[in-house]
């Protein structure tokens, strides 16, 4: 049902814009570095966005509002209330839809005269190289690590920019890669960290205007790239670090022995990259540490029967404010320092938000030499699903 | 006046919430060296256990990676700025999976 506009721009490079368009986009219009000739350039090019979240929600809605001709949405989940806090193109009434179509009704109440598509799908080898190929420009706004590599490797394979922006709690990167003769992300980290090696999650969340600013300046690193204008930042490397508000810039070279742009390239088609960004682990914890557990609920008849369980709480200090069983409150990265203030004569019963980091206080318990030691299967997430409601989920 | 390190927010919980350390150093990898015998717990987050540089970390001075400078015999002067920038990938939901 694509209006004539739209029909257009995805066929053959549009010479005209209507008058309607040129009243929306008169204020690019008067400006010389911008004119008919580069909003027809806008409204020609097309643009794919890898992930609508929390980057990808300033990237769809400037670009929309810019009037780039062809948007495409790629991704897979739905949208979930604590998405909110900073993916703005949805409101609480597009919670539990898919985000890919809950974003393209957004942008296209923006802009009814673009063409936004949604593809509901994960990002894979299998799917990425004929999904890029149709775009002039790609956007990375992802969230891991097997999906950066993948997005890099489709650009490059296809000779296509690929425009990066990350971030973690208040810092956040912005670069471009891709273009000719600069650097890639693999020039840039050869190898992702090892699963274990991150920061603990403890340490994550993020404030969410911060997705808000690097979004924006994806947005605006895409829009230079399809007018030719401006000083891109493919070979620099932008780091914002939101509390103290500055920004730097390094520089990037192109590594000339990166396997996949350099002189001699070793790769020349998409890999496994679950297995690439996983192969490191060999210092990473096992996924699924296999420790002695307790479901909540037996856990709370042995409560109720009086069992004398230690309770410990391998969370941090502000998680402990938000709800709490009244553990005794050790953050795991101080564990092995506070070894001294458990009892290993009494059984201990260890538990974090959802079970993981406090499979892993278990386990370097045991190691320890602690015998009596259960790990909260589903922590305290299980805890208010299963014996307590009242207690808030986060 | 000496040699600034800033510390990355990733890593800043392993360096006592520290955002930088200033040291007297001729080299990076002095300071880098003086960095993780202050905070032990970065260093196997900055180091393989050979006391290789990690891969998903990189080091610049004053803007220049030092991969493409003289690596960890980069030398420093007064006033100089080391920043270490590691590997980060949030994006879409930068969720507690935890």
């Amino acid at each position: 049902m694509a209006s004539k506009a739209q029909t257009a721009a995805t066929d053959k490079a549009v010479q005209t814009l209507t008058n309607e368009e040129i009243l929306r986009y008169s204020r690019h219009l008067i400006m010389p570095e911008v004119g008919m000739d580069g909003q027809l350039k806008l409204k020609n090019a097309k643009v794919l966005l890898i992930g609508t979240g929390g980057l990808g929600a300033p990237l769809g809605l400037y670009l929309a509002a810019a009037g780039v001709g062809r948007l495409g949405l790629v991704d897979f989940d739905v949208v979930d209330f604590t998405n909110l806090q900073r993916q703005v193109t949805f409101g609480t009434s597009d919670v539990g839809k898919p985000k890919s179509e809950a974003a393209r009704a957004r942008l296209s109440n923006l802009n009814p005269d673009i063409n936004v598509e949604a593809f509901e799908r994960r990002l894979t080898t299998e799917n990425a190289l004929e999904l890029f190929a149709d775009f002039d420009v790609i956007v990375d706004g992802t969230d891991n690590f097997p999906t950066r590599y993948l997005v890099n490797d489709a650009c490059i394979l296809l000779g296509k920019p690929n425009v990066y922006g990350s971030i973690f709690r208040f810092e956040g990167q912005v670069t471009v890669f891709g273009t000719p003769g600069g650097p890639c992300y693999r020039c840039l980290y050869p190898e992702p960290p090892p699963p274990g090696l991150v920061p603990s999650c403890a340490e994550g969340g993020v404030l969410g205007v911060l997705p808000g600013i690097v979004g924006s300046i994806q947005a605006m690193e895409t829009i230079k790239l399809l007018l030719g204008s401006g000083e891109s930042l493919a070979g620099r490397l932008l780091l914002f670090d939101a509390l103290p508000m500055k920004f730097r810039e390094f520089n990037l070279r192109k590594n000339p022995d990166c396997p996949i742009c350099g002189n001699q390239r070793t790769i020349h088609k998409l890999i496994d990259y679950n297995e690439f960004c996983g192969a490191r682990g060999e210092e990473a914890p096992t996924p699924d540490l296999r420790v002695p557990e307790i479901a909540a609920r037996e856990f709370k008849a042995r409560l109720d029967r009086g069992d004398d369980l230690l309770i410990l709480d391998v969370r941090e200090p502000h998680e402990y404010q938000i709800c709490n069983l009244q553990g005794h409150l050790i953050p795991l990265g101080e564990l092995p320092r506070r070894l001294h203030e458990l009892d290993s004569s009494r059984e201990i019963v260890a538990h974090c938000r959802s079970g993981k980091r406090s499979a892993e206080a278990v386990d370097f318990l045991r190691k320890a030499g602690f015998r009596k030691i259960l790990n909260l299967k589903g922590g305290i997430l299980a805890w208010s699903d299963e014996v307590d409601p009242s207690v808030p989920k986060y | 006046m000496s040699v600034r390190v800033i510390i990355p927010t990733p890593l800043r919980a392993y360096a006592g919430k520290r955002e930088s350390a200033e040291f007297q150093v001729k080299t990076v990898g002095e300071a880098l060296m003086r960095l993780t015998r202050e905070f032990d717990d970065l260093r196997k987050h900055l180091f393989t256990e050979e006391g290789n540089l990690r891969s998903f970390v990189n080091v610049y001075v004053n803007g220049e990676d030092i991969r493409y400078l003289s690596k960890e015999n980069t030398p420093t002067k007064d006033g100089d700025t080391i920043s270490i920038i590691p590997s980060i990938a949030g994006g879409s939901g930068c969720g507690s999976d935890v």
